[in-house]
């Protein structure tokens, strides 16, 4: 749809319009040479969908590992909304699972007039008490920025106490533009406190670590399913069902790899500098998309077993699943999708949108950053803000005692020529021309690209979810599945394409409008006349 | 589930655990939800407004609008000014609601925002409003939040023209769209002509029709506000939920007010229906009387499956004093009732409720939480679980029957559009409540005990 973004645009006032029409691109032959503005600030008064950095640390990365009691230090709310809310799902052998709970220090006036960090050392004591957890990890919101508590001093103070590990995060909801500064936040602590200090080493040399898996629905037990059936050997999960117990491990598996490029990036990176691990970005959301990976995975490790057992994987998944995948096809192809989710399934859910036949005309990241869009290769080139400046980045250095090379030099210059290794190509090259990119999507540009594009299927989250189906279009969470999932490998694409089939074909759509609407019914009544009439 | 819960109750003054209540910001954001062409504003992080409209969507199953301030780092060191001059000019011009509710968030509360002068310094378009409360996270719950927006509204707005309008304010409490239509329903039953404020029916309730509409049916409107400083009285329902705005419009316009309990159960429901009567000057109809002898009859008929039943009840203050009035009518000992509000005045009036029903055995407490609750059960069970969603968790853990009631009910559907309130809310608990008991009971029974007919 041409024109689609200029028509979007012009409700907005001049200074508006500057600003939005840089996160919108119309993907057409040209595009590569275009930039998007990203991880930039919202607008006061746009009905963002953003949240907030302590969103990102907390809710998205931290919240998942089962073995952390995680205090929020604030008021109730920040805790009570993020909790049991993501569906990034955990079990436990012995029952010491801490997601099931929400533990805050619910902050009164008199803890912000005089400090919080008196109630804080409290309530760390009462946990110990009643829980005695191995791990105890505090995350700020934003009146405790505010007012000052130290809060990494009464972590360093808890340590010495309770000879427990304790890691503090200023991840306040005010920094940075979005849930991206908390994501950095995180991957910072985890990176500087917890990989790196266990020593229990993999049992084999295919020894991976997933990055970037929350466990949404069960997506990273069917993609550990994948891999163990294959032969390797998951050390970590960072961080759906993960745990600080496994997490301390990382440093010695072999291989990151990269599921959700922007929350987890970082640690990647500080990985490869620090311990040597390649890391690679994978999709396991897609059937052709898991087969790719798992190929790219196969060729990493260059044995001539994993590869043919990987063969033979993809074969039987491929085989339990084709009469369905036949059947969705059949009932999806040629549908439109608009997607507009966090800082990677936007990508990721093309591949498996394609597999049934559906196009993607619009898609956008609520969080992402340029190379999210345009690929790794422009980290260089983007310039930091005030807002950037604000979220710590930090530098780590090789740890001579960890640090391994898992391929020669030549050997790793000769896979990064079929293996994309500390690369991440981004969402835009993989979108066809005519579809528009939009960053940082609102509610009102939604209802507007609603009208302009006509999809027939909008995969966004609940704030959304609503809003596109009173308008009669089909609307998908894609942050909790709706409940549903897991949407990972095999397995996974056919109950997302059975989710997504449901919901187009769901019969009440066609009741939508009364008869009466369209027919009388006083029909002959005024002809009649009478008493009654 | 909850494996970690132990049995011994250690005393904490510090750590909360599993809470029972949440921030005033989100109570402050349904308030304003339930104001025709309103646009509720958060002046603080993004996440603040991203958290409740999430939370609100789950519970209502309906879109929930709001902007934000979108504070970063620099407005929470210079002040949030020139954010919420930005914000509501965006607003008018891109979303064009007659009025914005701005809402504080504990943020602009610590840096100490001074909401009244930047509203006073604005530049607000002809025929438009901007209104404010102060909501910092840090004070009450939700139910502040919830009442102090009513209250900024009255403020605003409400006017006495010396003209009294023959009507009635009525302030719902916190409540749910089917709840507020049941209010409209009695009033218009009795002939009572009555603005209800708030009005989240037709909003938070809204149909499908193929086209959405961002400001919906519903809501009090802007002039009705205005209007209610001309109101002869004003029923305030919830007395720990509606008292502060009934205050407001009694200082500002000099309108008396009478404060209820919520109209659950019989007790509470014939108190306001013949105290809305008799201000209206007419009979209670036949209708309600018959809705009422329905009621009776129908817990008369259960009531062996219920006497003595135990039941731990929590949720919002005024919404678990009247479920508790409730169950004490049908025989049932509310052995727990807990809310996360804090306010003595809660237990005071549990404690009335468990004495006028010669209840002795019974236990309530505000300013708890949800870990506390479990492990009071735990010590001593209860057969019934009866409060918000995350009471789901307890129930599987304890294995105990549970009827969801309040907020928030994030895991079921329909709710919103029925009462609790109102002897057709009765009705309707009465049934949930005994079929969860005789559900169990037959999961329980051994085949030879099954009974088909009880």
């Amino acid at each position: 749809m041409p024109n689609s973004k200029a028509k979007v645009l012009d409700r907005y006032s001049a200074k508006v319009y500057k600003n939005r029409k840089e996160h919108i691109l119309e993907i057409d032959e040209c595009t590569e040479e275009q930039q998007i503005a990203a991880n930039s600030r919202s607008i006061p008064g746009i009905m963002t969908n953003r949240g907030c950095c302590y969103a990102g640390c907390k809710g998205v990365v931290l919240g998942p590992l089962k073995d952390v009691l995680l205090i929020t230090h604030g008021p109730i709310g920040c805790g009570f909304y993020s909790w049991g809310t993501r569906r990034n799902k955990a079990k436990t052998e012995d029952g010491r699972n801490f997601i099931q709970y929400c533990f805050s220090t619910d902050m009164q006036e008199p803890d912000v007039v005089f400090g919080g960090e008196k109630k804080l050392r409290q309530a760390i004591q009462e946990a110990y008490e009643i829980f005695k957890p191995s791990c105890i990890m505090i995350c700020s919101t934003c009146p405790v920025g505010l007012i000052g508590d130290d809060i990494h001093a009464v972590a360093a103070e808890t340590e010495k106490k309770y000879g427990i590990r304790c890691v503090a995060y200023s991840c306040e909801g005010y920094k940075g533009v979005s849930q991206s500064g908390g994501h950095h936040i995180a991957n910072n602590g985890v990176m500087r406190r917890v990989i790196g200090t266990g020593d229990k080493p993999p049992k084999t040399k295919f020894s991976v670590n997933l990055l970037g898996e929350y466990n949404i629905g069960g997506d990273g037990w069917e993609t550990e399913r994948l891999l163990k059936r294959i032969g390797y050997e998951v050390v970590s999960v960072m961080t759906g069902d993960g745990s600080v117990e496994t997490l301390q491990n990382a440093h010695l598996a072999n291989l990151n790899l990269v599921q959700c490029h922007r929350s987890i990036n970082y640690i990647a990176e500080m990985m490869k500098t620090r311990y040597g691990i390649d890391w690679v970005k994978v999709n396991f959301i897609g059937i052709d998309a898991t087969i790719s990976t798992l190929r790219e995975i196969a060729l990493y490790f260059g044995d001539d077993e994993i590869t043919a057992r990987t063969e033979s994987v993809i074969a039987d998944e491929l085989e339990q699943i084709s009469a369905e995948r036949a059947y969705y096809r059949e009932k999806l192809k040629g549908k439109t999708a608009a997607l507009f989710v966090g800082g990677s399934r936007s990508h990721h859910y093309q591949y498996l949108l394609a597999d049934f036949g559906v196009k993607t005309v619009l898609a956008g990241h609520e969080f992402g950053h340029r190379d999210d869009y345009e690929g790794r290769k422009v980290i260089p080139n983007i310039k930091e803000d005030a807002d950037n400046k604000n979220i710590e980045h930090i530098e780590v250095e090789r740890d001579e005692n960890h640090y391994k090379s898992f391929h020669t030099p030549e050997r790793y210059a000769e896979l990064r020529q079929s293996i994309q290794l500390e690369e991440y190509h981004g969402l835009i090259p993989d979108m066809q021309a005519g579809s528009v990119v939009v960053d940082d999507l609102n509610h009102y540009e939604t209802e507007a690209f609603l009208e302009e594009l006509k999809p027939d299927i909008f995969l966004s989250g609940i704030k959304d979810k609503y809003v596109l189906q009173k308008a009669g279009v089909l609307s998908r969470q894609l942050h909790s599945y709706d409940y549903s999932g897991p949407y990972s490998g095999f397995k996974g694409a056919i109950n997302f394409a059975r989710d997504i089939t449901m919901g187009i074909y769901t019969p009440v759509w066609s009741l939508v409008t009364p008869p009466w609407k369209n027919k009388p019914v006083l029909e002959g009544a005024l002809v009649q006349g009478g008493e009654d009439a | 589930m909850l494996d970690l819960t132990p049995t011994a109750i250690i005393d904490r003054e510090a750590l909360r655990i599993n809470p029972c209540k949440t921030c005033q910001p989100v109570g402050a954001l349904y308030a304003a939800l339930g104001v025709h062409r309103c646009m509720p504003h958060s002046h603080g992080s993004q996440g603040c407004a991203s958290y409740h409209r999430t939370f609100l969507s789950r519970h209502f199953k309906e879109p929930a609008i709001a902007s934000t301030s979108s504070f970063t780092e620099g407005a929470s060191v210079f002040g949030g000014g020139s954010n919420i001059k930005t914000s509501v000019k965006n607003i008018f011009d891109i979303y064009k609601p007659d009025i914005i509710a701005v809402h504080t968030t504990c943020l602009s509360e610590t840096i100490g925002d001074d909401m009244n002068a930047y509203i006073q310094d604005m530049d607000i378009p002809e025929g438009k409003y901007v209104v404010h409360a102060n909501t910092p996270s840090y004070v009450g719950s939700h139910i502040n939040g919830y009442f102090n927006m009513m209250a900024g509204f009255i403020r605003y707005l409400s006017k006495k023209s010396g003209k009294p309008n023959g009507k009635a304010g009525i302030f719902p409490g916190f409540v749910n769209p089917g709840d507020m239509r049941e209010l409209k329903r009695m009033a218009k039953a009795i002939g009572a002509s009555i603005t209800l404020f708030p009005d989240a029916s037709q909003v938070m309730d809204a149909p499908m029709t193929g086209h959405y509409s961002m400001y919906p049916k519903g809501g009090t409107t802007i002039a009705e506000i205005e209007n209610m400083g001309d109101c002869e009285r004003v029923f305030a329902l919830g007395e720990l939920t509606s008292e502060e705005p009934a205050n407001a419009l009694l200082r500002k316009c000099g309108v008396a007010y009478t404060l209820l309990p919520l109209p659950i159960g019989i007790v509470n429901t014939d108190e306001f229906l013949m105290k809305l009567s008799r201000w209206a000057k007419n009979e209670v109809p036949y209708e309600l009387e018959e809705e009422r002898g329905q009621l009776i009859d129908v817990i008369l008929d259960s009531h062996f499956y219920l006497s003595d039943r135990s039941v731990a009840v929590f949720g919002d203050p005024d919404m678990v004093l009247g479920l508790t009035s409730l169950v004490l009518e049908m025989g049932m000992i509310p052995k727990y009732v807990i809310t996360g509000t804090p306010g003595d005045s809660f237990t005071r009036k549990a404690e009335e409720l468990f004495k006028r029903y010669g209840r002795s055995d019974c236990k309530a407490k505000a300013a708890a939480d949800l870990f506390e609750l479990h492990q009071w059960i735990k010590n001593d069970g209860v057969d019934l679980l009866l409060g918000s969603s995350y009471g789901k968790q307890i129930a599987k853990a304890e294995d105990i029957p549970f009827v969801r009631a309040g907020f928030p009910i994030l895991d079921r559907y329909v709710h919103p559009y029925f009462p609790t309130l109102g002897y057709t809310g009765a009705l309707r608990f009465v049934e949930k409540i005994t079929n969860a008991l005789m559900d169990r009971q037959d999961e329980d029974s051994a085949d030879e005990d099954l009974e088909v007919v009880m």
